[in-house]
């Protein structure tokens, strides 16, 4: 991340396109020191990631949409027919 | 022959996935296909069975997730189970392995094709070579990444057999995460976003959270519908991430921060409304 080879903190715009990567794990642990460091000190920032954990924590919970029940029986015919063959 | 008549152009899948210089094949029975479709397994990346063990799913309540094991790993013993089950028959083993995965099968089958029937058509003949696979599952991966390998290797296929085909989008590279005008000119927050920590938790995960993260995901474009589909959604790992779509590390991260970023920013207003 070339952005954190820079001598000077980390400017909010550019925390904002770390976040993915500290999540990921990705960062190394100086560059994750200094993410963290300026999260201490912004409130914006960590409300943006407890926004982007939100976020991620409702993807989480998406149900499966329910099958068209058309498409399932077509499925289930076809495993049939295989179930048969074997 | 029943699964040949079931869905139309199985025969082309087979042929698909002849080797090359093979003739194109139409129509062919179930069986013939099926000795064509057991190469389906073997088109995947071998992944190393000593290499470090599989992570499990990312745990997103925690502030940083561990960070995924470099290989995805070996199948779990509910995997081969499974593969047991529906080899013996068991109906219900393969209705629980079309329930679990047939919507993302569906989300990710987007990113190849071009309109939501050719999706369809695509996860159908998907399930058809899971069928016809999984007497050669070795378990050298996990069964749902080997299912979304099947998936992409024949969605692409068709993709660019349908002049439809959608191209693949840019990385995105030069995408904001957020709306360069909410910071001043020497990138503080100008607008900073709100904290959540006062909205009860069943606020934050509502339905209509849910439904707002659904539809901001399928207005993404389609790798990067893909890789939160798989990540976030279905709380896939990384390195399962990256197997089956064949990404790199790098262009996985740069793929999933676009998408969150976007979904994030279409929640911000309802978790706006929800603090207020």
């Amino acid at each position: 991340m070339k952005l954190l080879r820079r001598r000077h903190g980390l400017a909010c715009r550019e925390v904002v396109e770390l976040v993915t990567d500290y999540l990921e794990g990705s960062l190394d642990d100086r560059d994750r020191d200094r993410f963290e460091r300026h999260l201490g000190g912004c409130d914006g920032c960590a409300a943006y990631l407890g926004q982007m954990q939100v976020t991620l924590r409702v993807a989480g919970r998406i149900e499966p949409e329910a099958i068209d029940p058309v498409f399932r029986e077509r499925l289930m015919t076809a495993f049939r027919g295989w179930a048969e063959e074997r | 022959m029943v699964a040949a008549g079931a869905f139309g152009d199985v025969g082309e899948l087979g042929a698909l996935e002849a080797p090359a210089g093979g003739e194109r094949r139409r129509q062919i029975g179930a069986v013939e296909v099926g000795g064509l479709w057991a190469h389906a397994g073997h088109q995947r990346p071998v992944c190393n069975a000593s290499a470090a063990p599989e992570t499990g799913h990312c745990e997103m309540l925690l502030l940083v997730p561990p960070p995924d094991a470099d290989t995805p790993g070996a199948a779990p013993p509910d995997d081969l189970r499974t593969v047991a089950a529906i080899l013996a028959g068991d109906e219900r083993a393969f209705e629980g392995l079309v329930d679990r995965y047939n919507a993302s099968l569906l989300r990710v089958a987007r990113g190849y094709v071009g309109t939501r029937s050719a999706a369809e058509e695509a996860v159908a003949d998907t399930w058809l070579g899971v069928l016809r696979g999984l007497p050669s599952f070795e378990g050298r991966s996990s069964l749902r990444t080997w299912i979304f390998r099947i998936l992409v290797n024949q969605a692409i296929t068709r993709g660019v057999r349908e002049s439809r085909s959608v191209p693949f989008s840019s990385l995105g590279d030069d995408e904001a995460a957020v709306d360069p005008e909410r910071f001043l000119p020497n990138g503080a927050w100008g607008s900073p976003p709100r904290p959540v920590d006062g909205i009860p938790e069943d606020v934050l995960l509502s339905a209509e959270a849910r439904a707002l993260v659904l539809a901001a995901i399928a207005e993404l474009p389609a790798q990067q519908r893909q890789v939160i589909t798989l990540r976030d959604v279905e709380g896939w790992s990384s390195a399962e991430v990256r197997e089956a779509l064949d990404l790199s590390g790098g262009n996985q991260r740069v793929l999933l921060h676009r998408a969150r970023s976007k979904v994030r920013a279409q929640l911000e207003s309802y978790l706006d409304e929800a603090a207020a």
